[in-house]
């Protein structure tokens, strides 16, 4: 494995060996020394178009736990608008000497134009491309998820739940394709404005009541954070009515089973699309989430810096 | 493709009780023992020594662990590899004697990036090396202490080892 920019990349086998790779990187977490000398020598440039300090510190961390060197370059997207400047940039990091570059852009199909179009030789790592998709994401989510659930392979016969801004979220896509390449069965739930065209075409199933999705005993529901900055235009009346049918409080929390996971990505906008209580509750995995999402990156940069002989 | 069985069954029950009792005897006894087997082949042998341990001494406390070394390794960049669970026993391994065991000993490579990942989890007391088969050809300043077979070899031929647990089978092949 060269690159990690779509899912689609993956096959059930590598996305199984990522996981287990990550499931033992993660033990690092909990050594007296959290180095590993795997990645010494080695680049990676954290090229972010867009502002994320979770994201980015989550990748800085990964490569440099596993000895890498690291350098942020965060751009201004509006002065890289175009494939030209995009290129320039890259091959000026290579010319500095980055081995890989984890990339975020606002642009859908960024991270694969600069895998794809032979500007540069370093490896490239999508960190989330506009509402396409973000691999690590799906990735770190599902890792979370074997844990909960104590699995070991793949996720056969487990029941998701996907609530809320399915439109412009890139990691309900990589969720979708990489649960369903895992062998789960997923249905995405959310206000008619918000569940883009033909998603139904990715193998889930659509509901427009979240009641009704809670009904069906999903195992896990994932909390999609509303993104505000994404909505050009109305997509909901008002932020107190979006709470009312699609915030996981309450007594939808009370639906939930016992054993169900509650997952979210992300900041959360608590009170809006999940409540404190939700977010508290024994059954949320958010920090799980995110500490599953260095071992994850880690496994990725591996991955993508030791198959090849440069 | 030419295949010579140079050990089979007996051969490695043989050695490995051999090589549990020099064990015992280079230690003085069996306090401060802690084995560590290397995946995938040395963490079956040293499930074994252990348990041979067991039999042989009824003051050894049983300290079995798995070391992974793929990512210490100084050839990373060669092939991906599958990383492995290193599970270090409840005592730890510092001021022990750690025993590392493998099941072939070539350029020592693999030994050298053990050595590393042990640095990040303790200090032993001493290091040792147990290893079934010794096939020369070193690249490195390393020996064993405790050695099935010394098996002189050309550098073109391949030793494999096979493992009932794994393998169905206890023996070791050499082919050209």
């Amino acid at each position: 494995m060269k690159h990690l920019t779509s899912m689609r990349e993956l096959s059930r086998e590598s996305a199984i060996g990522l996981l287990d790779n990550a499931q033992q990187l993660s033990q690092v977490n909990e050594r007296e020394v959290k180095k590993l000398p795997a990645l010494r020598g080695k680049t990676v440039v954290n090229l972010f178009f867009e502002n994320s300090t979770r994201t980015r510190i989550s990748f800085e961390v990964a490569a440099k736990r596993l000895s890498a060197d690291v350098i942020n370059f965060s751009a201004d997207s509006s002065s890289v608008s175009k494939g030209e400047s995009l290129k320039d940039t890259a091959q000026t990091l290579e010319a500095i000497g980055a081995d890989a570059i984890v990339i975020r852009h606002p642009l859908s199909g960024a991270p694969k134009l600069l895998a794809e179009q032979g500007w540069i030789s370093a490896s490239v790592i999508n960190a989330g491309d506009g509402a396409h998709e973000h691999p690590t994401q799906a990735l770190l989510d599902a890792l979370t998820i074997r844990q909960g659930f104590g699995l070991h392979e793949d996720l056969t016969g487990l029941k998701v739940l996907i609530v809320g801004d399915i439109r412009h979220s890139r990691v309900a896509r990589s969720n979708i394709l990489l649960l369903k390449l895992l062998g789960a069965k997923v249905t995405v739930a959310g206000p008619e404005s918000l569940i883009p065209e033909g998603i139904e075409a990715m193998g889930t199933e659509v509901l427009n009541s979240f009641e009704q999705a809670l009904e069906e005993k999903p195992d896990v529901v994932m909390m999609l954070r509303v993104q505000k900055e994404r909505m050009q235009g109305e997509f909901f009346s008002s932020a107190a009515d979006y709470s009312k049918s699609w915030s996981l409080e309450g007594d939808r929390l009370a639906m939930l089973s016992p054993k169900a996971l509650i997952m979210h990505p992300g900041p959360m906008n608590r009170g809006f699309e999940i409540s404190s209580q939700a977010a508290d509750d024994p059954r949320s995995q958010v920090l799980k989430q995110v500490a599953n999402g260095v071992a994850v990156r880690m496994a990725v940069l591996y991955q993508c810096l030791s198959g090849e002989q440069l | 493709m030419q295949e010579r069985v140079v050990l089979d069954s007996p051969d490695i029950d043989r050695a490995l009780k051999r090589i549990a009792h020099e064990i015992l005897e280079a230690n003085e006894g069996p306090s401060g023992l802690v084995l560590l087997g290397i995946p995938t082949r040395g963490k079956q042998l040293a499930e074994r020594i252990n348990a041979l341990l067991t039999q042989i001494d009824p003051d050894y406390q049983p300290s079995l662990g798995v070391l992974d070394i793929t990512m210490y390794r100084d050839d990373v960049a060669s092939a991906e590899r599958k990383i492995h669970q290193t599970l270090i026993p409840e005592c730890g391994i510092t001021d022990k004697v750690v025993v590392l065991v493998d099941d072939v000993l070539f350029s020592g490579r693999t030994v050298r990036a053990a050595l590393d990942a042990l640095t990040d989890l303790g200090r032993p007391r001493q290091v040792k090396l147990a290893v079934l088969v010794d096939r020369g050809h070193r690249e490195l300043p390393i020996r064993p202490d405790f050695v099935g077979k010394n098996l002189p070899t050309a550098m073109t031929e391949r030793v494999r080892v096979l493992l009932s647990q794994t393998d169905g089978v206890d023996q070791v092949v050499i082919s050209q």
